[in-house]
């Protein structure tokens, strides 16, 4: 329905594309704090009653957890931006 | 001896496969020189970075330390990981898109200020200074503790071989080489942990390994070692003894410390856009993870293996045939000695003092319960290096494992000098004494400048043994990088408002702050009950990055905007593609960097 508002497939719109940017950004960033800050530090003896295979999940989510979130994250933002590049006619 | 043999031609053909890239990579221009030409693959560049951000405190250290501090040790992990988030997300793609040669070189155009700049160098030669000390300890470390060639030597072969490939590749060929630098390095690395995986928990994958059971038996590997750990009076393994928030703390200094180092930003330059700067940071990542997902483990079984080697064992002395003496023991009933150990007695990184004479070896923690006082004080690097023996794998694996040593710490310098000439040749001379150099006569000062960063290191890595204040100034590096540069490239992005006067202000309260306080607690006298907040010295760079942009947004806002070309820059290096030349200070920007890869 709103078509109008839609940017035409190859006009850059550098403003939509910034505020997606700093979206997809923001959202990244709070599963970033949460994995490492968060369960890793925080809520370590909260989590650390549940285990991950032998290990304590605080314990193991500061360790080792973290560390595999974090890659995911920047991962998703590769293929999230690529997203965003292509909606708002951005080039690359 | 045969392992002295392996050594020898493990880190001789790594040297010489350096020094052969280096002559394959020779610098054309300056923008070679600096930056590789722009066109380096992600991939490639993702693997350099890693062999560039991993040193011989990442190689030889780390995994030791973790096995010490346990829960502890998790600061580093997270810490060391976790800054490449923020850089891929926050800086590489929009400093890409920036596109120039340097750090100084974005603060000092986007903040129109040639004082700026200079601040700017100023930090990121600190930096860069201080990190490079520890770099060349190690080189000197490896070359006097395997190939039996003094310390002072061992630096200087070691500056000898980066000084050939920095000088005449300048960043390409130090890419190219930390490509190499890598392989050995990640090589060395694995190796012994899958063997010692298998030996510990009968898992060849040590990150699976670490979460399994322990070899044989029916509990978790940490389970196991918590109470080998506590039973001797140590801490549990999985617990610490630091505050909530003084861990809090020294994750993020090393987190935002990771994000400002100059030398890691810098290699984010080097890759042909924004979106590649991107897909490289993945990569960056993905290649550290691989090692530092193995650190962790590695530490939990050292310390397992340990414990359960070394601690009621009978000593052998020296006086004594090992091999006779052993079997007598084991006849006995007893246990020997492990072989490994006597090995690395003689570098002085295992230390026994009898202290109750009974001959037996007891490894205690400050709360054993059975009161007796612990005789044997090891190095935290012995963990990593003792490895291949422990896991009794052949002697070539040790010479493998040097060559990564000396590989991680090769990488890690190599790509500190880049910095440091980069910062004196372009952003001190080109940009600001003498405007009107040519490109030529740039790259010439540019070569000059690396030759001579590279003897200062050499030099600066001698007197740091002697002083022995290597480990600390480290925490300088990160508190630094965290407080003073990481806050205003942020807000140099994210913030058009953000003025010149905010900038400065930002900066010199980061450095001062920072500097003074580590320095009061580290060399002034302080003791820990005067921390603030509780922080330790590693942390306060944390503290001290929210005060930086608390004040820099202050100054920024009762001082008048930034002109209209810096806001229009800004907001062109925000969407790939857009990039113009903008206003004056524009004016010694590289042609071919305006347009990458287009």
């Amino acid at each position: 329905m709103s078509e109008q508002s839609e940017p035409t497939s190859k006009r850059t719109d550098g403003k939509a594309y910034w505020r997606a940017t700093i979206r997809l950004t923001v959202t990244l960033l709070v599963i970033w704090f949460a994995v490492s800050y968060g369960a890793g530090i925080l809520l370590r003896d909260t989590l650390d009653q549940f285990s991950v295979g032998g290990a304590p999940m605080g314990f193991w989510f500061a360790q080792q957890g973290a560390i595999y979130v974090f890659l995911i994250l920047i991962v998703v933002y590769c293929i999230g931006m690529n997203r965003i590049a292509r909606k708002h006619g951005v080039e690359g | 001896m045969d392992q002295t043999f392996w050594t020898y031609l493990f880190v001789g053909l790594s040297f010489a496969t350096y020094v052969g890239i280096a002559i394959w990579a020779r610098a054309g221009s300056t923008n070679d020189f600096y930056v590789a030409g722009h066109d380096v693959h992600p991939v490639v560049n993702g693997m350099a970075t890693a062999a560039d951000w991993m040193s011989a405190a990442s190689f030889l250290s780390m995994a030791g330390l973790i096995a010490f501090l346990g829960y502890g040790g998790s600061v580093y992990l997270m810490g060391w990981t976790g800054g490449y988030v923020l850089l891929a997300l926050l800086l590489a793609p929009f400093l890409r898109e920036f596109g120039k040669f340097t750090v100084p070189d974005f603060v000092g155009d986007r903040y129109y200020s040639t004082f700026a700049r200079i601040v700017a160098v100023v930090c990121t030669l600190f930096v860069s200074f201080t990190y490079i000390a520890g770099q060349m300890k190690g080189v000197g470390v490896a070359f006097s503790g395997f190939l039996g060639v003094p310390f002072d030597i061992g630096i200087w072969i070691g500056m000898a071989i980066v000084f050939v490939y920095a000088t005449f590749g300048g960043m390409k060929g130090v890419t190219y080489t930390q490509v190499a630098q890598y392989c050995v390095m990640i090589f060395a690395y694995t190796v012994p942990a899958i063997f010692i995986s298998l030996i510990i928990t009968d898992n060849p994958i040590p990150q699976l390994g670490f979460i399994s059971n322990a070899a044989g038996e029916d509990i978790s590997m940490l389970e196991k070692l918590n109470t080998v750990v506590t039973d001797l009076g140590f801490a549990a393994y999985t617990e610490t003894d630091k505050s909530m928030f003084d861990v809090f703390a020294i994750t993020g200094a090393l987190m935002f410390g990771t994000a400002g180092l100059p030398h890691v930003i810098v290699r984010f330059f080097t890759v042909s856009s924004a979106k590649a700067a991107r897909v490289s940071a993945g990569w960056a990542l993905f290649f550290i993870a691989l090692l530092y997902t193995t650190a962790p483990a590695v530490g939990a079984f050292a310390r397992l293996n340990f414990v359960q080697t070394v601690n009621e064992a009978t000593y052998i002395s020296d006086d004594e045939d090992y091999a006779s003496r052993a079997a007598e023991i084991e006849a006995a009933g007893g246990k020997p000695v492990p072989e490994w150990y006597k090995d690395w007695e003689k570098t002085d990184l295992l230390q026994y003092e009898d202290k109750n004479g009974d001959g037996i070896m007891q490894y205690r923690g400050p709360a054993a319960p059975d009161g007796l006082e612990n005789e044997v004080t090891p190095n935290r690097d012995i963990f990593v290096l003792a490895n291949p023996q422990i896991a009794k794998l052949p002697g070539w694996v040790i010479g493998l494992v040097v060559a990564g040593g000396l590989a991680a710490a090769l990488s890690t310098a190599a790509g500190l000098l880049m910095v440091i000439s980069s910062a004196v040749s372009h952003d001190l001379c080109r940009r600001t004494l003498f405007k009107n150099m040519d490109d030529k006569t740039e790259l010439r000062v540019a070569r000059l400048a690396a030759a001579a960063a590279v003897f200062a290191a050499g030099l600066l890595g001698i007197s740091a043994d002697k002083l022995g204040f290597v480990a600390q100034v480290v925490a300088f590096a990160f508190g630094l990088a965290a407080a003073s540069l990481f806050p205003i490239i942020f807000l140099g992005i994210f913030w058009t408002r953000m003025n010149r006067e905010g900038a400065i202000t930002a900066m010199l309260v980061g450095l001062v702050t920072t500097f003074s306080y580590i320095y009061y607690f580290k060399f002034g006298g302080g003791t820990p009950d005067q921390y603030f907040l509780g922080v330790s010295p590693e942390g306060i760079g944390f503290v001290v990055m929210f005060l930086s942009l608390i004040v820099g947004a202050v100054v920024s806002l009762i001082t008048p905007p930034p002109p209209q070309d810096v806001i229009d820059l800004v907001e062109d290096i925000r969407v790939p593609g857009t990039r113009k030349p903008h206003g004056s200070a524009e004016g010694g920007i590289a042609p071919d960097a305006l347009h990458p890869a287009e």
